[in-house]
């Protein structure tokens, strides 16, 4: 007698898990698309690779676009910005890494880790491309560019200085700014992402 | 209600008893405004009221301003020009709902430190304390979404700097932000979604509202003395008590006339005072403006995230331990976190059998000294960071959390308090007793 009484209650409790576990699994499924729907969606998404055109860039001028809803610095600097940054000796920077992602984490942040090239390039061209989020690595402010004491951006919002390589050289910015994923395509056009 | 001994509602006509035995529905509505109150309630007990107007006339002004809104990003900023310029009265709706929240802001702040001080969230009132909270939560989520909705440079800006702050949590943070947002930044999804949600949060805080104010009437209200209402019978509860109607209901709306006299003066003649300028440019997420601060009612705990900078020891001494996990920008978001949960906590952190800080000799100065770091907080909190609002910042920070966590505990151990009235009918007479009763 007392053995049936142990299976019942056995099986019942067995009932109790099953029906709350099917429920628990139920209610997940009920609430995960409505979390999900707020993932970026498929046309956010598609924008995550863009194609720029740099063709009418000239030398000394930045064009600045718009990559997944931030601004992404294209510059075709001059000679003399290229010998600037070129003199710096990584040991002496805030930041040596050379935060590219095109390259690995341990990349130094010389000026050439830091531009972009066409394929085959020389000379002034092969150096004169600097492709980075305009994105300040202190708060998020957008920097500003051809001002500073280096000659490179300067952030109006807590006063930080980048160099002609975009690298952070005085003021509370912790880190150079980020260079994202990107390569020609031909001689004038870049694909970001 | 449970609590105070006093006379319910008893349908006496036909069609009053036909309703109550099928839906008790006006003496639930009878019993709420005849509340016994405590009869020695002062001024700082008016803004309950006021509160209640503000959720009222935002949700109005809200509803409204939506039929002329457009949520999308190419068109929300000239939406907004619109009802400014074209609809009818439009500005002066937009100006009530920019203008209300703040209004609501300083009401909400003026009643958090009047129960603080009265302690009002001490047993048996932890559960009216916590709602409270929850509620002021839901109206810093609505008011900071709203700000973005006209989608000028401080809404979108604003936008970043706070959802980058989930972005600082540890391991999930980018993803985290990532879904807030709906894609890599500030964007159109972003916008949608907190139109949707500005949209939601006032009806849960009505919801709220209402647990709230259950809450308290189960309990009955606290008063400047906190002591009890007798509760041994009905004529001595009495003696310590006046119906809500139409005893505190009128006193709460003479205040409410006068704060609206101010409201209505400010609205009408000078309704951006406490706004800011960069806003009437449209938002650029490639242009930052100059200097990103938050509305004002935001600064006291914005100056806390921004105080705890990496040259901080706490803070190297929590990264060191932690091994890199809680870096300085985490840090900063704990502890604007952290200094709202230990508030919601002062139940349980003050140790005092003492409820009102009117018997608390020493309690007195330490909150003065309170009240005085959240106006000195809220002024950093505006400052161009420097060395010096650094230290201040610091400094004021330090005092919120040593206030509620070192403070509180031990002054109930080591203050002597001075002995309060016996009864409400006692502090009341000591106050108005001498002069019997002018009105008759």
């Amino acid at each position: 007698m007392s053995h049936a009484e142990d299976h019942e209650g056995t099986r019942r409790d067995f009932l109790y898990y099953a029906t709350a576990g099917a429920g628990a699994v139920a209610a997940g499924a009920a609430v995960w698309p409505l979390v999900n729907q707020m993932n970026p969606s498929a046309d956010v998404q598609a924008l995550s690779s863009i194609r720029v055109d740099v063709s009418g860039v000239q030398t000394g001028t930045q064009l600045t676009v718009k990559w997944r809803g931030k601004p992404v610095f294209i510059r075709r600097r001059t000679q003399e910005e290229v010998d600037m940054a070129k003199e710096v000796d990584t040991a002496t920077l805030p930041d040596s890494n050379a935060r590219n992602a095109n390259l690995g984490d341990t990349a130094m942040a010389t000026d050439q880790n830091r531009a972009t090239a066409p394929e085959g390039a020389e000379g002034l061209a092969a150096e004169e491309w600097l492709v980075m989020m305009g994105v300040c690595t202190h708060l998020g402010c957008v920097p500003l560019g051809e001002s500073g004491d280096f000659g490179g951006w300067f952030c109006p919002c807590h006063g930080s200085h980048y160099d002609t390589a975009g690298r952070i050289r005085k003021g509370p910015a912790p880190e150079n700014l980020p260079i994202p994923l990107a390569a020609f395509d031909g001689e004038s056009e870049i694909i970001l992402g | 209600m449970a609590g105070i001994p006093h006379d319910h509602y008893e349908p006496k006509s036909g069609p009053e008893k036909w309703v109550h035995s099928r839906l008790p529905i006006i003496g639930l509505l009878y019993d709420t405004i005849m509340i016994p109150t405590p009869k020695n309630l002062n001024w700082m007990w008016i803004w309950g009221i006021i509160l209640t107007f503000c959720l009222a006339m935002q949700i109005v002004t809200g509803i409204v301003l939506v039929m002329h809104y457009t949520p999308h990003v190419d068109m929300a900023f000239a939406s907004v020009e619109h009802i400014m310029r074209d609809v009818n009265g439009g500005f002066m709706l937009r100006y009530l709902h920019a203008n209300g929240a703040s209004l609501f802001f300083l009401a909400v702040y003026l009643h958090i430190f009047r129960g603080l001080y009265y302690g009002s969230y001490k047993a048996p009132r932890e559960i009216t304390w916590i709602v409270g909270m929850i509620i002021y939560l839901l109206m810093m989520a609505t008011g900071f979404m709203g700000y973005v909705l006209p989608w000028g440079q401080m809404s979108f800006w604003g936008a970043t700097v706070i959802t980058g702050l989930f972005g600082a949590i540890p391991w999930i943070g980018e993803s985290l932000q990532t879904w807030l947002l709906g894609g890599p930044a500030v964007d159109n999804a972003t916008l949608n979604r907190f139109f949707s949600l500005h949209y939601l949060l006032p009806f849960v805080i009505a919801g709220l509202v209402a647990v709230h104010i259950w809450a308290f009437h189960s309990t009955g209200n606290n008063n400047p003395t906190g002591v009890e209402v007798r509760r041994t019978s009905k004529e001595d509860a009495a003696k310590d008590t006046l119906p809500f109607w139409p005893y505190f209901v009128l006193k709460d709306l003479f205040a409410l006339a006068v704060i609206l006299a101010v409201f209505f003066a400010i609205v009408g003649f000078m309704p951006n005072y406490l706004g800011h300028p960069d806003n009437y440019i449209e938002a650029n997420p490639l242009a930052t403006p100059a200097h990103i601060v938050p509305e004002w009612y935001f600064l006291p705990f914005y100056a806390i995230l921004r105080a705890f900078t990496a040259d901080v020891w706490l803070v190297q001494f929590l990264h060191w331990l932690t091994g890199g996990i809680v870096d300085a920008k985490f840090f900063g978001v704990l502890a604007m976190f952290g200094a709202i949960a230990v508030m919601a906590l002062v139940p349980w952190l003050d140790t005092s059998r003492t409820r009102s800080g009117r018997y608390r000799p020493m309690f007195k100065w330490w909150f003065a000294l309170l009240a005085l770091d959240f106006v000195i907080l809220m002024w950093v909190g505006a400052q161009t960071p420097t060395n010096l609002t650094g230290w201040i910042s610091l400094i004021a920070a330090a005092y919120w959390f040593g206030y509620f966590l070192v403070i509180l505990p031990l002054l109930g151990v080591i203050e002597k308090p001075t002995t309060p009235p016996a009864t409400i009918e006692d502090d009341f007479e000591a106050h108005y007793g001498g002069k019997s009763h002018p009105a008759e």
